[in-house]
């Protein structure tokens, strides 16, 4: 779908707002036709990026080429981009036709011409029927849909959404995506998405940059990402993860064997770029990798007695807090529902073995 | 009255006092109708009689009728130019970075606390120096002096009030500057405008000071209202006069609520 031909580049991007950096020193390609999110918490600098991209912000130093013309002095009313806002900015003394035809005044259409492509906007975020509605009139879902809609009309080659879905309610949010998903394939338009949930970051993107502080911490596709984060920072903020101090014994071919706090002595793939045996690392591993059994498990050496602590009923899983010897924070574990008469049978403070796989342990630097 | 929620419930004292506190603003105000339609030009109790013989009189005073067209071109212009300075700075103070924004803003905000007596004589003294006539049009330029605070304080309010995005999106959307204020900015703070408008127009339609020194042959209202006052007998017609702008006042100042109420409705949904 998307070829790699750097679409948009943005090179050793910078923005100090006085002495405050939120952007510092970024390089992203994005492809054509890709749907790219910049995912991190507030403050990581990912909306002033994304401002960037759109015009609204000057870039302290840097470049934007959008198909190789640079953007530096192209105010937001030539550039090929059009922004869906956080807020959603529909224009309250105009109403929803209104609203969407806006940004058609410079294409000097007929009537007849204006009235089709709103009607077409309209329809293609499922708002017939909505044209004469007042802003005010409008829910939160709805008014996204404008706002989606009056972007949508003036044809742009990137569309820039600012947390598009952050002020809706979750099981709305959830249908938004899959709408926003298939409208991004079908009409084959960039997507530049800025949002700090990193689930809607998963579900929605071809790639995926995680921000803090102005810096990117890992560009990559989502599976990528939350299957191998390349530091603490990244496996802390995608999905749940269970850190363990480590020391390196000895690096292998392939693999590494670790001595940790936690699980003792374990093997795991080795960390490219990580030569020095006796340094301090940090191993990491997904709650839903670890396994629970009353007894210790055949056939692997991978396992480790422990004394469970909490249990957290999360619906279609369960989260279980299990205590081990040499380690203050509990292991967090996870057992599908599927389960459900095995996993409701572990009591609180009941002794049970912790198991794990090697190729579930992914080493990350201790700094 | 039980099911009245804890704060709301009433409090007799207070209601008396709101009844205290209303008669003492429009009890004096409304003795101007009251003796208007008085048949004597003492403005006495008791009452001799009923008479619109005074608004008969008022239909026919030429020089009543000169004073108030006067009154209401210079208002209207002063109006429209103070309000017209107060977009402008009121934009520029909300949407710019300005280098010492606070001192500029206080230097505009001045003339509020400048006593009238005083820049009327500041006035004078210029205008003589450089040797303008004095005539309506030096009225007009000291109420455009005084107006363009008000008209200011009016329009940041509103400017502040909505959101910066929705001018961003304008532009976002192909607008440039120029577009972005006539399609966005000023429909959205036209309810400001209009209020800025109104409060202009009302400060000077009744200022009298600077209207006193800087009025050439041709007087604006209130003037003429003080020189009526030397003469007993015309009293009864400047309260037939002030009734007759009382009643106008009221409607403007409803129609200037509805407005600006209708203004806030407006800008509640620009959030989400």
């Amino acid at each position: 779908m998307s070829k790699d031909d750097g679409y948009i580049k943005i090179e050793r991007l910078s923005k100090h707002f006085d002495s405050v950096v939120a952007v510092d020193q970024v390089d992203i390609t994005i492809n054509s036709g890709e749907f790219f999110s910049l995912l991190g918490a507030s403050g990581c600098g990912k909306t002033t990026l994304l401002r960037m991209l759109g015009g609204f912000e000057m870039p302290t130093a840097g470049e934007i080429y959008i198909e190789n013309v640079p953007m530096s002095g192209v105010p937001p009313h030539r550039r090929p981009t059009n922004m869906v806002f956080q807020n959603y900015a529909i224009f309250p003394h105009l109403n929803v036709r209104r609203n969407i035809a806006y940004g058609l005044r410079a294409e000097r259409l007929n009537a007849a011409e204006t009235a089709r492509r709103v009607g077409e906007a309209l329809e293609l975020v499922k708002l017939q029927g909505f044209g004469e509605r007042r802003s005010d009139e409008l829910s939160g879902g709805q008014r996204q849909r404008v706002a989606l809609a009056r972007a949508l009309i003036r044809r742009p080659k990137v569309l820039l959404l600012d947390e598009p879905l952050g002020a809706l309610d979750k099981k709305l949010r959830e249908e938004m995506q899959l709408e926003l998903r298939a409208l991004q394939q079908s009409l084959g338009i960039t997507f530049v998405f800025v949002t700090h949930d990193q689930e809607e970051a998963l579900t929605l993107s071809d790639r995926v940059a995680v921000m803090s502080q102005g810096r990117i911490l890992q560009m990559a596709t989502p599976e990528e990402i939350y299957q191998r984060p390349v530091s603490v920072e990244v496996a802390d903020f995608i999905g749940q993860m269970n850190f363990i101090d480590a020391r390196v014994i000895d690096i292998g071919n392939g693999n590494t064997v670790l001595d940790t706090a936690a699980l003792g002595r374990i093997r795991a793939p080795t960390l490219s770029g990580l030569t020095q045996e006796g340094a301090k690392i940090v191993v990491a591993i997904r709650p839903e990798k670890l396994r629970l059994s009353k007894e210790r498990p055949l056939g692997t050496g991978n396992a480790v007695q422990g004394v469970i602590k909490n249990t957290a009923y999360l619906g279609d899983r369960r989260h279980f807090y299990v205590a081990v010897q040499g380690w203050d924070k509990p292991l967090a574990v996870a057992a599908q529902e599927v389960q459900e008469s095995g996993s409701r049978s572990f009591e609180p403070e009941s002794p049970v073995w912790v198991s794990w796989t090697d190729d579930s342990v992914i080493l990350l630097d201790a700094s | 009255m039980k099911n009245v929620a804890y704060i709301n419930r009433p409090n007799r004292p207070l209601h008396l006092y709101a009844l205290v506190y209303l008669a003492f603003l429009y009890v004096p105000v409304l003795f101007l109708p009251l003796f208007s339609f008085n048949d004597s030009i003492y403005v006495t109790f008791p009452f001799k009689g009923f008479t619109t013989t005074w608004y008969e009189q008022m239909l026919d005073n030429k020089p009543m009728h000169a004073a108030l067209m006067n009154s209401i071109r210079v208002a209207s212009v002063a109006a429209l130019v103070a309000t017209m300075f107060g977009i402008f700075a009121a934009k520029a103070v909300t949407r710019y970075r300005i280098r010492g924004k606070k001192p500029v803003v206080g230097a505009i905000m001045l003339p509020l606390v400048i006593p009238g007596i005083i820049l009327g004589v500041a006035l004078l003294i210029l205008v003589s120096r450089l040797g303008i006539p004095l005539s309506l049009y030096t009225i007009t330029l000291g109420h455009i002096l005084i107006s363009i605070p008000f008209s200011m304080a009016t329009l940041i309010a509103r400017f502040e009030g909505f959101d910066k995005s929705m001018e961003e999106a304008a532009a976002d959307l192909g607008d440039n500057a120029w577009w972005t204020f006539w399609r966005v900015t000023l429909p959205m703070a036209f309810p400001g405008v209009l209020a800025s408008l109104l409060l202009c127009f009302t400060i000077s339609f009744d200022e009298f000071i600077m209207a006193f020194f800087l009025a050439g042959t041709e007087s604006t209202l209130p003037i003429f209202i003080y020189t009526q006052l030397r003469f007993p007998q015309k009293l009864p017609g400047v309260l037939a006069l002030g009734a007759c702008i009382l009643a106008v006042s009221f409607v403007v100042v409803f129609f200037a609520q509805w407005l600006r109420r209708r203004g806030i409705a407006g800008s509640s949904n620009v959030g989400v």
